[in-house]
């Protein structure tokens, strides 16, 4: 295989893992909003599922696109694909 | 006082204007104790914060078309950060979102998770590849990648539809906050509105329109964030709302069983002495109160709307290098995060303000003469926002006899929650930034595709730079006229054209982008049957329901989406494996495509 090859081989399964990730806290939970309202963990004592929709989810996102875009470096750098001029 | 180049300068630059617009505040507080009126105040506040875009437009004017299309390429990553929240969030994410939480609840937040987890497609499935292809507009990555002009024109096709649905939405926000806070009827305000939206973009393209963006997104942010921790603080609910707002949900939920919401109804002859447009209370705050699917449904097409909406897009073609687009994303994220997080505590604190009887800015249960002669709510009355009614003719105001439109909640709650009418000034010239930044986004993507793939990548490839811009700028003009005047017919409402648009890009443009970076084997016929069959169908859908039609799968006129993307996916699928496989030079493209480092696709002028 490839030096790029192997390269979009990492790719891919980064965007799998961030894929999945996405998918849990924006589709996944919302399946079962209802139960969760009812559960005992209540963040900052909002109701599971009202915290999860005005501030979880919101910022499990934020974090998740920083850590994908750290990992990507990683496979770019691994690969010496990353970019001379940076800012 | 600012040496060397302008880009190394940014941090002082917007540091200074920051620090300015402050002490303008400041200095409009002190007016007000001066016995400044409050009239007066609104217009100082739209006027001068319309005026410095407006210089900011100026001063970005260019003749180079990079810098017109992609902003020379050099925008740095926490500033396009910035510049794409402004972008991003509209008139319906400071005006309307949190009316629509406040009425609806839970269901409508469902556009929090929607609007920022599409966040993480466009980082992980499209922005740093499309960044890497260099292109200056979305339909130019379609057409080179596809190859051919019916690839082109198909992209150029649903990137109007779905841009132009968005941009008279916002237009119409322009208009009713110009209208309320400048006190002219609302088909003028259109056109003042519009007047400073082309202001901002005519002269300088994408760069003067990244770095009003930019300013536009300070004044939205600190509007919408400091009354929210102002009334958190004065109903001693919390210094910091977001985490401490708790116990004012629960209280809500008590008292919204103890006014009887739910089972004390209106009958339809009541319901129809109600200004058109205003909602009272009939949903729950905090329950759960949808089905699943309702819910997810809508979030998934907002996801996939977001991931395909053009102006969005663009703005990472403007970021230095492929990882500063990735990395850009995340600062987006992050600046909409400050908005959206605050948007159902502002809805809490506005619904506790009008409802809690033990707070003094309370109104349910007082006698209906008192609340009609409150200062602020004639002032709301008459700009039909606000409306109360006597319907079981018991003399005092029950939750289901109070009625408000939804933008009410975001413009109104500073002055119900007694704050210095200085802050209310604030939120109009917040919200104006908002609906304004989104709409030269809109009109300049809509424009920029007509300007560069229609005209002159399609009719007339040898035009000089000159003519190319001049094109460039008469098209602006008209797009954003015709918008204008479509607005001012007020067709649907700013929440419900927004949603529409998202459905629309998701539809046709959804996958053609994905697959084109993702599936090498993707080809021009099924990049345009998934276009235009995704489009027609999911605007076929959309009509059917208009008129009366049942639909299915529980797919509403909210997430026709659904439908279209699943029509798009099948048929570019299909249609591709049908015909020929790209030849190798579009496959080499595409390797090219996944690799950060190298040479753009596209030259840097095309």
């Amino acid at each position: 295989m490839s030096k790029q090859q192997q390269h979009w081989e990492k790719t891919r399964g980064l965007l799998f893992v961030t894929l999945a990730i996405w998918f849990v806290f924006s589709i996944g939970i919302f399946f079962f909003g209802a139960e969760m309202q009812e559960s005992n963990i209540r963040p900052f004592g909002y109701p599971l599922t009202y915290w999860f929709t005005c501030q979880g989810s919101l910022g499990i996102f934020v974090i998740l696109i920083f850590w994908f875009a750290g990992r990507q470096e990683k496979i770019d750098e691994e690969f010496g694909y990353s970019e001379k001029e940076d800012d | 006082m600012f040496k060397g180049k302008f880009i190394d300068n940014l941090p002082k630059i917007y540091g200074t204007y920051t620090g300015g617009f402050l002490v303008f505040i400041i200095l409009m507080a002190i007016a007000e104790q001066a016995g400044m009126s409050a009239k007066l105040i609104g217009i100082f506040f739209v006027a001068f914060t319309v005026l410095i875009y407006a210089l900011i437009g100026y001063l970005s004017r260019t003749l180079q078309v990079d810098a017109y299309y992609v902003a020379g390429r050099q925008v740095p990553t926490v500033f396009n950060g910035m510049a794409t929240a402004a972008d991003w969030m509209s008139g319906a994410s400071f005006v309307a979102m949190a009316g629509g939480i406040y009425f609806k609840g839970y269901g409508y937040m469902a556009l929090l998770v929607g609007w920022t987890g599409g966040y993480v497609l466009v980082a992980s499935l499209l922005a740093p590849y499309l960044r890497k292809f260099g292109c200056y507009t979305v339909p130019d990555f379609i057409g080179t990648r596809y190859g051919g002009n019916a690839a082109r024109l198909c992209a150029v096709l649903v990137l109007t539809v779905a841009s132009f649905t968005y941009v008279t939405a916002q237009i119409n926000a322009t208009g009713t906050i110009a209208s309320v806070a400048l006190d002219i009827p609302f088909g003028i305000a259109v056109y003042v509105g519009l007047a400073s939206i082309l202001m901002c973009s005519m002269l300088g393209g994408m760069r003067a329109v990244t770095w009003t963006q930019v300013a536009q997104y300070i004044v939205l942010i600190i509007a919408y964030l400091l009354p929210v921790f102002w009334i958190s603080n004065k109903l001693g609910a919390g210094v910091f709302p977001h985490f401490m707002l708790a116990d004012e949900v629960a209280r809500i939920a008590e008292l919204e069983s103890q006014f009887g919401l739910g089972t004390v109804k209106n009958s339809a002859a009541d319901l129809a002495t109600v200004p058109k447009g205003l909602a009272g209370i009939t949903k729950a705050h905090s329950d759960v109160n949808t089905t699943p699917w309702k819910f997810i449904s809508l979030a998934v097409c907002m996801m996939a709307g977001t991931a395909s909406l053009p102006h969005v897009m663009m703005r990472y073609f403007t970021t230095p290098s492929v990882k500063s687009a990735r990395r850009s994303v995340g600062w987006s994220l992050f600046f909409i995060f400050l908005l959206y997080s605050s948007a159902p505590m502002l809805a809490t604190l506005s619904k506790l303000s009008l409802m809690d009887p033990n707070l003094a800015t309370g109104i349910i249960g007082k006698s209906i003469a008192d609340v009609q002669s409150l200062d602020w709510y004639q002032n709301w009355n008459q700009a039909n926002l606000m409306f109360v009614s006597d319907f079981n003719g018991n003399g005092t105001l029950e939750l289901n006899e109070f009625f408000m439109g939804g933008k009410a909640v975001v413009l109104a709650t500073p002055e119900i929650a007694g704050l210095p009418y200085v802050i209310s000034g604030l939120v109009a010239a917040g919200g104006m930034a908002a609906a304004m930044s989104t709409a030269d986004g809109l009109v300049l993507a809509i424009a920029n595709a007509l300007s560069h793939d229609l005209y002159y990548k399609i009719i007339d490839p040898k035009a000089e730079t000159a003519k190319r811009l001049i094109v460039a700028r008469v098209l602006l003009v008209i797009i954003g006229f015709a918008g204008a005047t479509i607005a001012a017919l007020e067709i649907q409402g700013i929440l419900g054209s927004v949603i529409w648009a998202f459905d629309f890009a998701m539809s046709g443009l959804f996958f053609p982008l994905v697959l084109g970076v993702w599936w090498k084997r993707a080809n021009a016929q099924g990049a345009v049957a998934g276009m235009l069959l995704g489009l027609a169908s999911g605007t076929a859908y959309l009509v059917w329901v208009r008129t009366g039609g049942a639909g299915f799968w529980g797919v509403t006129q909210l997430t026709f989406g659904i439908v279209g993307s699943l029509v798009s996916l099948v048929s570019m699928v299909v249609v591709s494996l049908m015909t020929k496989a790209p030849d190798a030079a579009t496959q080499r493209m595409v390797d090219e495509v996944r690799v950060p480092s190298g040479k753009t696709v596209l030259g840097k002028q095309h």
